[in-house]
């Protein structure tokens, strides 16, 4: 082969004899080996080493910093958890708390944490690639590895791995979990705790089975159109359903409603159409309203368009435009009726009351919601194709409907999803290849992502869409091999059902709604698993008869049910026997009859040593404290043995109760006792002044 | 020779060329139609969130001139520290005077200032500082904590939803931002007071001592949450030597 003239020439002088040929080789190979020791000269991790040392040559703890400093590839090695963790190598100063100042990474102090690194290493909960010794390579997305450092924002995503239960310090993978059951992901999703038990829903999407009585189809359209015209506080997602599809949809659920036996009473419904136009029975009804306190649950939005009232219940500010008045009445005489394990109570009203209560709730509509939806009757075809609809879009995996089967698996699972693999994701255009890009445009904007997808538009705003991506980032094949001993289980769900005639009662009232008894229930009102050692008998009798607040600064209160005096006695008896503290005997200390030394001496505890007044009201004249309940009746309703163990520890008998633990001696905790007992709240009784 | 010599320094020129990485950034500012004299703040100042999370609400800002009247048009543009995220860190004012930006604070926990500046009739420009502040792990804790077990005292803002306190105490608490009166407490004089209640400092009997009730570690995070939320702000001490 000849080569073209200059090139022969230039090959003649460097390769034309073997000594020449020998002697460039050589230099090449020389060349060639002297890469691997200059790349490891020149690595990132040196330089940041040398900065480092650089750094703390100028403090005035140099020295103590530079015995804690070891230079070299520095690496945390697991084993149990698969964490090969060389952060350390660039990441210099971890550990060292007198760095605080220092604001240039890579050499902060961590902040403080309740975990040790040498025991769960970086990547645990920081991700990355813990092995790398580069920049590129440890915090973002190459070819070889595609888990870049786990933002900030999703970093208590990391706690959920392990603790399955709510933690203090953070509130976003609390609120996560909690929208995860609370907006029905779980009902179409299914999302296995690492101990392979399956979230279930929280919320209570009402079931269709008997819609057609409860409202119009012409409501369905336009709720299904958009939910959130009729309510902003609605959970239910925008499924951004065709005209068409809506018509057919809410025409067969119309047709395949079967009727409800309501109890129609013709006394309520005229007492409700009286209302309208009767200004005195619409402030009675408002009172009504308000002395039931509904707005303990439900909201409603005010003239300045703020939301006044709880959410535990549906919002009301349109409900008229809604129900029909028939069904409203029968609902507010009693809900169980019509949705058996509906969380509202039975309320005793009269149907004189049922039917103010109507009135007053019919009056609450919107004349432009149903404004322009007009629907002509529907024909078999349309109904078939709704029921296709239906089946398409899952909405029986949240709601029962007549005729059609709850599906299994709807959606993907996501009990992986905090680890899947950006190569198997789908990206939308636009969406940066990373996996939190994919899980945050899904949630936002589900239907970006292609033609025919189902997943309804919900209206999150830029802190839930975190919070929710911190919970589902939590589901993880890491969370899933987690060695038993590094994990903390989830609260066992309890599914305590009180026994006998008390029982039907309480499921009747609903007091778990905002009580919690026994691990289960709400947490609106006082757990009242050991009421029974706490009140005294008299005392809870009259509650129940008209429920007094406690607290003056509390704006949700329990309700006036109208029980009987049966039926109160029947509740006192079961919570009494019942509801009993194994720690405590009621009749271990007498309610009264203290000496008078030992009350002296219990009040000079109260406003001096303990200050009792800064929280407590017990001369409604002179004491102003608004934190803790007003005690100027205390002595009449509570048990002098639990007086005494809450002054010892209030947090053993209510845990996480406001009122600090004193460590107070025996004998302090009994002079208070005979104190706060000797609070009778009889006239002429009460406190006398300091 | 020559040419072969040419060659290499032109591929080596085009290789290093080629592989610096100099990313460009341009900022695309919009034309300002109009000039205030001043900016002012109308909301979202002195907020706090997690590191790296947006904060709840948008810093709003409005552009007055002389008159103090609202300007249309002007040019805000907004700089902030390495880390924080603003949405966007420029543009002008809307029909109300006003310009709306979303922000995310860094991963650092501690203060964030935010310098608005605009450009006024002569050329010059009026700012304007603006401080959010970062919570790391503990002071998210300390404020969970602050919220159960502190605020209804120490705190005067007072709603139907959490009735303050404040009002009903005859020696007032001081709020946890006064600065003034906080910084100059040490670690341990607060550790004290926390845990032993006020006479631990020969201070009201008010203050329950809450030491049974939290742990040294909650203690230190509502100390950890004090300190960051503190105004003026808090400069922890360095360390100090004895003299030889």
């Amino acid at each position: 082969m000849r080569l073209p003239d200059p090139l022969e020439k230039l090959r003649q002088r460097f390769f034309g004899d073997t000594v020449r040929t020998f002697g460039w080789i050589s230099l090449l190979l020389l060349i060639l080996l002297a890469i691997a020791p200059a790349k490891n000269h020149f690595a990132d991790w040196r330089r940041y080493q040398r900065g480092y040392e650089h750094l703390i040559r100028t403090r005035s703890d140099a020295v103590t910093l530079q015995r804690h400093f070891e230079p070299g590839v520095q690496q945390i090695w697991l084993p149990e958890m698969g964490v090969v963790d060389r952060c350390t190598t660039c990441h210099s100063a971890l550990k060292e708390t007198t760095l605080m100042d220092v604001t240039i990474q890579p050499y902060r102090h961590h902040p403080d944490i309740p975990h040790k690194l040498d025991e769960f290493g970086c990547s645990v909960c920081h991700r990355g690639q813990g092995t790398a010794t580069s920049v590129e390579d440890a915090h973002q997305s190459t070819l070889a590895w595609e888990e870049p450092i786990l933002p900030a924002k999703y970093l208590e995503s990391s706690c959920g791995q392990c603790h399955q239960q709510d933690l203090k310090g953070t509130p976003q993978l609390n609120l996560g979990r909690k929208m995860l059951t609370q907006y029905g992901c779980v009902h179409c999703h299914t999302v296995k705790r690492p101990d392979g038990s399956t979230i279930t829903g929280t919320d209570d999407p009402p079931t269709l089975t008997h819609i057609a009585d409860k409202t119009s189809r012409e409501w369905i359209y336009a709720w299904l159109k958009d939910p959130q015209a009729y309510a902003t506080t609605a959970t239910m997602p925008n499924f951004k359903l065709k005209d068409e599809d809506a018509r057919d949809i809410s025409a067969f659920l119309i047709s395949s409603s079967t009727p409800a036996s309501l109890k129609l009473v013709q006394a309520s419904l005229d007492a409700a159409k009286k209302v309208k136009d009767d200004a005195a029975l619409q402030t009675k009804a408002a009172s009504l309203y308000g002395e039931s306190f509904c707005a303990s649950c439900h909201a409603v939005q005010n003239a300045a368009g703020n939301l006044v009232g709880g959410n535990v219940g549906p919002e009301l500010t349109k409900v008229g435009s809604k129900v029909k008045p028939e069904w409203l009445q029968a609902w507010v005489r009693n809900p169980h009726d019509y949705d058996p394990p509906t969380g509202m109570p039975h309320y005793r009203f009269s149907d004189q009351e049922v039917g103010l209560l109507t009135g007053f709730l019919m009056g609450k509509s919107d004349s432009d919601l149903l404004a322009n939806v007009h629907l002509d009757a529907a024909t078999p075809e349309q109904i078939a194709h709704g029921k296709r609809l239906v089946n398409d879009y899952g909405c029986a995996s949240c709601h029962e409907i007549n005729g059609i089967k709850r599906p299994e698996n709807f959606a993907p699972e996501l009990t992986k999803i905090g680890s899947k693999p950006a190569n198997q994701l789908a990206f939308a255009p636009g969406v940066p290849h990373t996996l939190y890009d994919y899980i945050n445009a899904k949630i936002r904007q589900p239907r970006a992502f292609g033609p025919g997808l189902k997943m309804p538009q919900y209206t999150f705003n830029t802190a839930q869409v975190d919070a929710l991506m911190n919970a589902l980032l939590s589901h993880n094949e890491r969370a899933l091999t987690m060695p038993a001993a590094k994990t903390v289980a989830a609260l066992p769900v309890s599914h305590y059902e009180p026994a006998g005639k008390a029982g039907q009662l309480i499921t009747d009232l609903n007091c778990f709604s905002c009580h919690a008894i026994n691990g289960r229930g709400g947490d609106m009102a006082p757990d009242i698993t050991w009421e029974g050692s706490s009140v005294q008998r008299d005392w809870l009798v009259q509650f129940f008869r008209n429920p007094n607040t406690l607290r003056p600064a509390l704006i949700r209160r329990m309700p006036k049910f109208n029980l009987t005096d049966a039926e109160i006695n029947t509740l006192t008896d079961y919570i009494m026997t019942v509801y009993q503290s194994p720690k405590i005997d009621r009749d271990s200390m007498p309610l009264s009859g203290y000496s008078a030394g030992q009350v002296e001496l219990g009040k000079q505890l109260y406003y001096s040593k303990y200050s009792c007044q800064a929280c407590h009201i017990i001369d409604t004249k002179q004491d102003k404290g608004y934190i803790g309940p007003t005690l100027s009746h205390v002595g009449s309703r509570l048990t002098a043995a639990w007086v005494y163990n809450w002054m010892k520890d209030p947090q053993a008998l209510r845990p996480g109760t406001q009122e600090p633990k004193r460590n107070m001696s025996d004998d302090d905790a009994r002079a208070l006792t005979a104190f706060l007992m000797s609070q009778k709240g009889r006239d002429g009784q009460e406190a006398k002044k300091r | 020779m020559k040419r072969t010599a040419c060659l290499l320094i032109f591929f080596v020129t085009a290789l290093s060329v080629g592989c610096s990485r100099q990313p460009k950034t341009f900022v695309l500012v919009a034309k300002p139609t109009a000039y205030g004299t001043a900016i002012v703040e109308s909301s979202g100042g002195k907020q706090t969130a997690g590191v790296g999370t947006p904060l709840l609400q948008p810093v709003v800002l409005q552009v007055n001139d002389e008159q103090g009247n609202a300007v249309t048009g002007a040019l805000v543009i907004l700089h902030g520290p390495s880390g924080i995220y603003l949405d966007p860190a420029a543009g002008t004012t809307d029909s109300s005077g006003q310009f709306t930006t979303n922000v995310s604070l860094g991963v650092i926990p501690g203060r964030y200032q935010i310098t608005a500046s605009t450009t006024t009739k002569t050329g010059k420009t009026a700012e304007l500082k603006i401080e959010e502040i970062a919570f790391g792990y503990q002071e998210m804790l300390g404020s969970q904590l602050n919220d159960q077990y502190c605020a209804r005292c120490h705190n005067q803002e007072s709603s139907p939803e959490r009735v303050s306190n404040y009002d009903n105490l005859e020696v007032k608490p001081h709020p946890f931002t006064e600065g003034d009166t906080l910084n100059k407490m040490s670690d341990a004089d607060l550790t004290a007071i926390i845990s032993h209640g006020g006479p631990a400092l020969n201070k009201s009997p008010l203050m329950a001592p809450y030491g049974y009730t939290l742990s040294k570690s909650e203690i230190q995070a509502v100390i950890a949450y004090i300190r960051m939320v503190s105004d003026p702000p808090y400069g922890a001490p360095g360390i100090v030597y004895a003299q030889k």
